[in-house]
């Protein structure tokens, strides 16, 4: 679609058509992995800076209080503890690679198992949370637009900034409250009722489609009911700030000249709206639609709090009050990843489809 | 008729100077330019809207020992979650405390917390932007991938981090919420110093013998901080989220302290019965950043020509 909307900035403007020469891609993709390195070097660094500082005695965490002293130095030694704070690094890196993360103490499991246990449920509610928000905020971004500095633009603009302006925490509460205590509409906090657990075999890990692929209807329609509430919690953020970037971009491409010359030339206002302007918005708005995803994987820790959604924030947060170190800084760095990823992948989108992003 | 056109010099008061066609110095045009960018903002509702809002968490926060009558920390177990009335507006905790009273008093909280991430991050991120923009070269080329790293991190899961790597408290949260926010600022700063760097009257400035530190303090930050205020005000509405976020998961503000978030936190197993005991501090937190949400929105479209209708 993107390909088919005339460039901006005057049609013709640019001579040369889809660039898309194994060269450039190439170069922006090292360009890219380049900084996701020094991005993930930066994120293990501080992480690794957090689990120093932490007041918790590592060595003390695993031996107990009543180990004697020599077992203790023996375990201190084999941690690396006596060496210095470089080499420190380079082991917790290496460790870091290889995908080990330690044990943790609360399930005492490799906390790497327990992340990848928690992480679809994560997923599948930041996965739901982004549809909601790009299928309601982008009609409402591009309605905004349209109807620049009318009635509907302001009530809109309200609309975007208190979803934006709302804790998500109390949200969810409030939520609860009344859709689930007062009207009884869905059900309570959680992935499925108790009754309904384990009755499908594991395959994704999301429920949704574990239960299709078992083809266990009441366990999906259960799980689908579940999901409605923190959904809409978690999208209504997404949604505010999709709609808002919407608008904005709309608005830049409605002024543009060739607008103008679509409209003179008596092209339908529907086609001017959605495959003129909307075309060349496109490619943004991904972006932007990437970068709510992104932050949803790692916002929706407090949304699974309040639904007791058993995610990986619920995983980390749990961790937290229990010293549990290993399983809160593999958490940290597992989302910390994935959000680096994300904003990563959907940089690189853009530079590579985007024309005007080509220098 | 012929009274209606008193010279622009002899139109008295305080207007007039304002609006004088010809201002006499320096302090003169600077109290214009001012006045002209209030009356713009003045003209749009919802800019003024938030203004409202944030005077009034203002007035709340200084005044919070003439609108309560409590203190909003000492118990009163004798009342406990008793619901609203005319003697307590917002009902009482589980604590017997006045919910109205905790949340005035949160009120200075939340301007604390605001204000000191405000003080810790916007002189860094200025420094840092404008050196790497003014300087360019290596220096710049570093602290932008530093930049750019810390753009990159997960704010909230990098802030429990922190919190919990520091111990919980209103300090800590601060430290943790301004060592994720301040990556925007050098950003911003940077690409100011980058489109003055060369202009004349830098040139100017340098040639009569200014020294850097005085050319980037005196000519080259200025110019940044309008954009820094509007990003500063739409920033503070997620700083307040971020804040009440740590303090419901118990890792911000501890409990005697009547912190908007922890008060949710605490009235959270209240939810079904005493509906209220949660429900008005998050209605404070909406409020107040909705306010800043608002304000900062109208102060772009009055400062930021660039961006905007």
């Amino acid at each position: 679609m993107a390909t088919t909307a005339p460039p901006p900035g005057g049609a013709g403007a640019r001579g040369s058509g889809f660039d898309s020469t194994p060269v450039r891609v190439a170069r922006e993709v090292a360009g890219v992995l380049g900084a996701l390195a020094l991005t993930f070097l930066g994120l293990t660094a501080i992480t690794f800076f957090i689990g120093r500082v932490m007041p918790v005695d590592p060595v003390l965490a695993i031996v107990g209080d009543r180990a004697p002293q020599d077992v203790y130095e023996a375990v201190y030694r084999e941690l690396g503890l006596d060496e210095p704070i470089w080499q420190q690094y380079l082991l917790f890196m290496a460790d870091v690679v290889r995908g080990d993360f330690g044990t943790s103490i609360q399930t005492s499991k490799p906390v790497l198992e327990d992340l990848l246990r928690f992480f679809p449920a994560t997923l599948e509610l930041a996965t739901a949370a982004t549809l909601v928000g790009t299928l309601v905020g982008v009609p409402m971004g591009v309605a905004a637009a349209v109807n620049q500095g009318r009635p509907l633009d302001h009530v809109l603009r309200v609309v975007g900034l208190v979803g934006y302006s709302t804790p998500v925490f109390w949200l969810g509460m409030m939520a609860l409250l009344v859709f689930y205590a007062q009207l009884g509409w869905t059900p309570g906090p959680g992935r499925l009722d108790v009754f309904y657990q384990g009755l499908v075999p594991q395959v994704t890990g999301l429920l949704l489609v574990d239960s299709a692929l078992a083809g266990d209807w009441t366990v999906f329609w259960n799980a689908a009911s579940h999901l409605v509430l923190p959904t809409v919690v978690l999208g209504t953020f997404a949604l505010a700030y999709i709609a808002r970037m919407t608008r904005s971009f709309m608005l830049d491409q409605l002024n543009q000249e060739y607008v103008l010359a679509a409209r003179v030339k008596g092209v339908p206002e529907r086609v001017v709206i959605w495959r003129h302007a909307f075309g060349n918005v496109l490619v943004q708005l991904i972006t932007i639609i990437g970068l709510t995803y992104a932050s949803l994987l790692e916002g929706s820790v407090l949304t699974e709090t309040v639904f007791a959604w058993p995610g990986i924030g619920q995983y980390i947060t749990t961790a937290l009050f229990k010293s549990d170190m290993n399983a809160v800084i593999g958490g940290t760095i597992v989302v910390g990843c994935c959000f680096v990823g994300v904003n990563m992948l959907s940089d690189l989108l853009y530079r590579l489809v985007d024309p005007r992003t080509r220098g | 008729m012929g009274d209606l056109g008193p010279t622009a010099a002899s139109r008295a008061g305080l207007r007039g100077w304002l609006m004088a066609d010809a201002p006499a110095d320096a302090f003169q045009a600077r109290c214009q330019r001012a006045y002209l960018a209030w009356l713009a903002f003045k003209a749009n509702p919802i800019a003024m809207a938030g203004l409202v809002i944030i005077a009034g968490l203002v007035v709340m926060a200084l005044l919070a020992p003439v609108l309560t009558t409590t203190d909003g920390v000492a118990q009163n177990l004798q009342n406990r979650l008793a619901p609203p009335s005319a003697e307590h507006w917002f009902g009482t905790d589980q604590l017997g405390r006045d919910i109205y009273d905790r949340i005035v008093w949160g009120a200075r909280i939340t301007l604390y917390i605001v204000g000191m991430v405000a003080i810790i991050v916007v002189p860094i991120g200025l420094a840092i932007g404008i050196v790497a923009g003014y300087v360019g070269g290596l220096v710049e080329r570093a602290l932008m991938r530093l930049t750019d790293i810390f753009l990159a991190f997960p704010r909230l899961i990098l802030a429990l981090a922190f919190v919990s790597a520091l111990g919980p408290g209103i300090e800590n949260a601060v430290l943790a919420i301004a060592l994720t926010t301040w990556a925007p600022y050098a950003r911003i700063a940077r690409a100011e110093a980058l489109t003055i760097r060369n202009s004349e009257f830098i040139l100017a400035a340098r040639v009569q013998g200014a020294s850097t530190f005085r050319i980037l303090k005196s000519h080259v930050v200025p110019l940044c901080l309008s954009s820094v205020i509007v990003r500063l005000t739409l920033d503070m509405a997620g700083i307040i989220l971020t804040a009440a976020g740590l303090g419901f998961l118990g890792l911000g503000a501890q409990p005697p302290t009547p912190e908007w978030g922890a008060m949710i936190s605490t009235g959270r197993q209240h939810l079904l019965d005493q509906w209220w005991v949660p429900t008005m501090p998050g209605l404070a937190i909406l409020i107040v950043s909705l306010g800043f949400n608002l304000l900062g929105d109208g102060l772009r479209d009055v400062l930021d020509p660039k961006s905007g209708s």
